[in-house]
């Protein structure tokens, strides 16, 4: 009889279809692999396992669920603890300043009675530290790694901390289904290493585990089953034993991709370098990238694609100054200062975040403001000039904003809308329009059309291809979504575990795109 | 009905509530046959003394830094700039430039240096500004007492040394600015001089705002992360704005004592900031944005009430309910503001 079995289970997010009819079976002690791109549907699928608030506040789920044959549906995380299913989430849920018994005996924690308690209640006992201790030594030998219990967790490594995450998982007596999402993501090698050891040593205790993971290689390694989603389908289960990471790959990204590229260019030797990095790194937390080298021409479109957190975002806020970074950027063949976006703007690199709310708007100001603000602040445009004075010219601001509203659509009430109450599409319009406005001749482009609506995607990929033709602009794209970077890019690289793993070009297998992402030595799978 | 919700809700109801007791007093006081012109000559005085108070707001909250509760630091400048004048027995436009020439400097050094701390301390600036205006008024008493004063109308009449609480200002420069080309009207007293030198200190504002420094600050007080990424040194105009509101308070408790006619030190300074605060407020102004319309109506609406609510409620209660429900609405309307610190 299988642990855990699911049956169509699909979820429904305001009408989008997030999730739709998976069907799983999980025997005890088998270590089950899910596989998928972001946005695949991974976490959804884990919310629902796990009784996470927001899948009931949003109007529940479809399908069924059982555990050793009973039927099982969560409402809450405590009631999916109660069954036996744990989890290990991705960021730490651990107290920094409590010691390693404490966390692994959080709000479990074992108790002995006191005067007090026999009066006022259960909730006043006190706590048996020794039993505790020797709980905790316990579920750490189990584990077979060494730790100090009485040490705090502020300042364990991230490979322990995980540790102790897990081990807190299996302190709970009844586990029977471990959850781990993305548990090696933070993990140097030979942490993860040790971590693959752990998850078979759970596996022989009878604990299934199911591993949400993007790393193929480790997915042949540990687990017996794989199961693949791609935009919240099942698209197959599979024996690992099956099939090689390039046959996952390509079923984790094998969607039609519709390429309306029309003319291919080639960039030869001659063309100017219109940016170069060296070495670059950059501190962006969650987004570490570790020395990268680019060289982007003059007149290009250069993709930048790769799963998230592995570094991507980080190279353009880098480029911009915006996170602390190391190596040399050179525009045109001139050094720039790093860590200042002021000079980078001055020597005319634009950059549209992928943080649209936060850096890339002032969502308390009008539209024409927004517009306008590059332009005056680095060129000094929309000024008069009245002796020593300078004023805003408000007329000029107000009809380059009339002007970028009417050529980029922007569906709002006016040019003295505040940007707060547009729509995603309108204010990414918005940020494109400033832009416009700026004029620069490098344009770094996060994510440009997450969060809005098809017709405003089309229409801010076709601006970008525009400039790109009319005013030889060159432009840097970062997005998670390869279909996008194939539609319009010359060159796209791809960004694995904070370093670049390769430069591709568009019409590249997507295959060869999904190994990469997934951090994999390309040259060498492929060959064999 | 729509339209009147939404005039409603341009209004506020901070503003509302202010404005429709403003009315049921004025109406009262008709009606108890008080004499409305020394009202009315009442309120332009007050709201003459007060509004660059409550104009020294404005730089802080468009630089983002909230609004300014430390207006001690550049009153007390401002008064060290009276002391130095009248000890200089310095008196008419004299007495009242040399004041201004002194305190000016002053302040904008002490707005700078209270800046950079402001700076690491952010998100907090109300309160630290609150706990550092007590701590520099408690230094200051010190100093009133042992400065070397030594103009016998200034100093303690017994034993010659220390600043009296007091100061009267009549042969110095009091009055210069409520005198310069006042007016009656209709039983109405215009003090034109202290209007205009209000006018030209919010021209003043008002144009530095819209200069390309001025648009930064602002700028920098709307969304640091854009600021950031736009090249802007989010720091410098916060400490910026800073420096322009102490400079402000130092300018504006001139102006206000050569209207009271003393100078008031020792513990006083500590009373300035909360109603400038809830005045701005009243006009409409939020922890994120206040403009010069903002302070125009603020302070109309809270000297207003404050002018007309005493005599009245003196007539139909109490003596002291007028300052009790002063310092009701004042801190009322500051507690009100402060909860709803996202909200426009």
């Amino acid at each position: 009889m299988s642990l855990l079995k699911l049956e169509g289970i699909g979820k429904n997010y305001f009408g989008n279809q997030v999730l739709q009819d998976v069907s799983i079976e999980i025997k005890a002690g088998e270590i089950h692999g899910l596989v998928g791109e972001n946005g695949a549907g991974k976490s959804t699928l884990m919310n629902i396992l796990f009784g996470m608030s927001v899948i009931h506040s949003t109007g529940g789920y479809e399908g069924k669920m059982w555990i050793e044959g009973e039927e099982y549906s969560p409402m809450t995380p405590l009631e999916a603890m109660e069954r036996g299913v744990g989890m290990v989430h991705q960021e730490f849920m651990l107290i920094p300043g409590f010691t390693i018994t404490e966390n692994v005996k959080l709000n479990r924690e074992n108790t002995k009675p006191s005067l007090i308690s026999k009066i006022l209640g259960k909730s006043l006992e006190f706590l048996d530290f020794d039993n505790m201790e020797k709980d905790t030594i316990e579920s750490l030998n189990k584990l077979n790694v060494e730790m100090d219990h009485k040490q705090k967790v502020a300042g364990l490594p991230v490979g322990y901390m995980q540790f102790v995450e897990i081990a807190r998982e299996i302190d709970k007596s009844n586990l029977k289904l471990l959850i781990l999402d993305e548990p090696t993501a933070v993990l140097t090698e030979s942490e993860a290493a040790d971590f693959l050891k752990i998850i078979k040593k759970l596996s022989e205790l009878e604990i299934a585990v199911l591993f949400i993971t993007h790393r193929l290689d480790e997915i042949k390694e540990i687990t017996e089953n794989i199961t693949v989603l791609r935009d919240g389908q099942m698209v197959s289960s599979l024996k690992t034993s099956d099939v090689t990471p390039i046959d996952i790959a390509a079923l984790m990204v094998g969607r039609d991709v519709k390429i309306k590229k029309t003319n291919k260019r080639a960039f030869d030797e001659d063309t100017p370098i219109a940016l170069k990095v060296e070495n670059l790194k950059v501190l962006m937390p969650g987004e570490l990238v570790k020395g990268i080298d680019l060289e982007i021409k003059k007149g290009e479109i250069f993709g930048i694609g790769g799963l998230a957190g592995q570094g991507k975002i980080g190279i353009a806020n880098g480029i911009m100054g915006l996170y602390e970074t190391s190596g040399k950027i050179y525009k045109n063949g001139v050094e720039m200062k790093n860590n200042d976006p002021g000079a980078m703007l001055d020597n005319n690199v634009a950059f549209l975040s992928e943080d649209r709310k936060g850096v890339g708007l002032l969502l308390d100001e009008p539209i024409d403001l927004n517009i306008a603000y590059n332009a005056m602040e680095s060129r000094g445009r929309f000024f008069n000039k009245i002796g020593p004075l300078t004023q805003v010219d408000k007329a000029a601001v107000l009809q380059n904003a009339n002007e970028m509203i009417k050529l980029l659509d922007i569906r709002c009430r006016g040019p003295k809308q505040h940007t707060r109450s547009l729509s995603g599409g309108n204010q990414q319009k918005v940020c494109i329009a400033r832009a416009l406005t700026f004029e620069p001749e490098v344009l770094l482009i996060s994510e440009p059309t997450r969060g809005i609506d098809i017709g405003a995607k089309e229409l801010v990929m076709d601006t970008l291809v525009r400039l790109n033709k009319e005013k030889n602009l060159t432009i840097i794209i970062t997005s998670s979504e390869l279909a996008e970077l194939k539609q319009i890019s010359d060159r796209i690289a791809i960004i694995a575990e904070g370093k670049l793993n390769g430069i591709f070009t568009p019409d590249t297998d997507d295959v060869i795109f999904g190994l990469a992402m997934s951090g994999e030595n390309v040259e060498v799978v492929a060959n064999g | 009905m729509d339209k009147i919700k939404a005039i409603y809700n341009k209004i506020g109801f901070p503003r509302f509530i202010i404005t429709l007791l403003l009315f049921l007093f004025i109406g009262i006081a008709f009606f108890l046959d008080l004499s409305l012109a020394s009202m009315f000559t009442d309120i332009l005085k007050r709201f003459g003394m007060n509004a660059i108070l409550v104009l020294a707001m404005v730089p802080t909250v468009q630089s983002g830094s909230g609004i300014n509760m430390n207006l001690a630091l550049g009153v007390i400048l401002g008064l060290i700039g009276c002391l130095v004048s009248m000890e200089l027995g310095l008196a008419g436009w004299t007495g009242f430039g040399v004041a201004l020439a002194i305190a000016i400097p002053l302040a904008a050094l002490a707005g700078y240096l209270y800046g950079l701390m402001l700076n690491r301390v952010k998100g907090q600036e109300m309160t630290v500004g609150n706990y550092f205006g007590y701590s520099v008024v408690s230094l200051m008493c010190i100093f009133w007492l042992l400065a070397p004063f030594k103009n016998p109308q200034l100093v303690w009449a017994m034993g010659g040394t220390g600043l009296r609480t007091t100061l009267t200002m009549d042969d110095s420069f009091g009055k210069v600015l409520d005198n310069f080309l006042s007016f009656e009207i209709m039983g109405v007293t215009i003090p034109t001089g202290l209007l205009l030198f209000f006018a030209l200190c919010a021209l003043i504002v008002y144009v530095f705002s819209n200069t390309k420094t001025g648009l930064a600050m602002r700028v920098s007080g709307s969304g640091e992360k854009f600021a950031i990424s736009s090249g802007l040194n989010v720091d410098r105009y916060r400490i910026l704005g800073i420096v322009i509101s102490t400079v402000l308070a130092a300018t504006a408790i001139i102006v206000y004592s050569q209207s009271f006619g003393f100078l008031q030190l020792y513990m006083a300074p500590l009373y300035v900031s909360m109603p400038a605060a809830a005045s701005i407020l009243i006009g409409g102004a939020n922890l994120r944005k206040a403009s010069i319309a903002h302070v125009i109506i603020g302070t109309l609406l809270f000297q207003g009430l404050l002018t007309v609510s005493l005599p009245v409620i003196n007539i139909i209660s109490e003596g002291s309910m007028a300052e009790i429900i002063r310092i009701v609405i004042s801190n009322g309307i500051i507690l009100y503001a402060l909860t709803r610190k996202e909200a426009v």
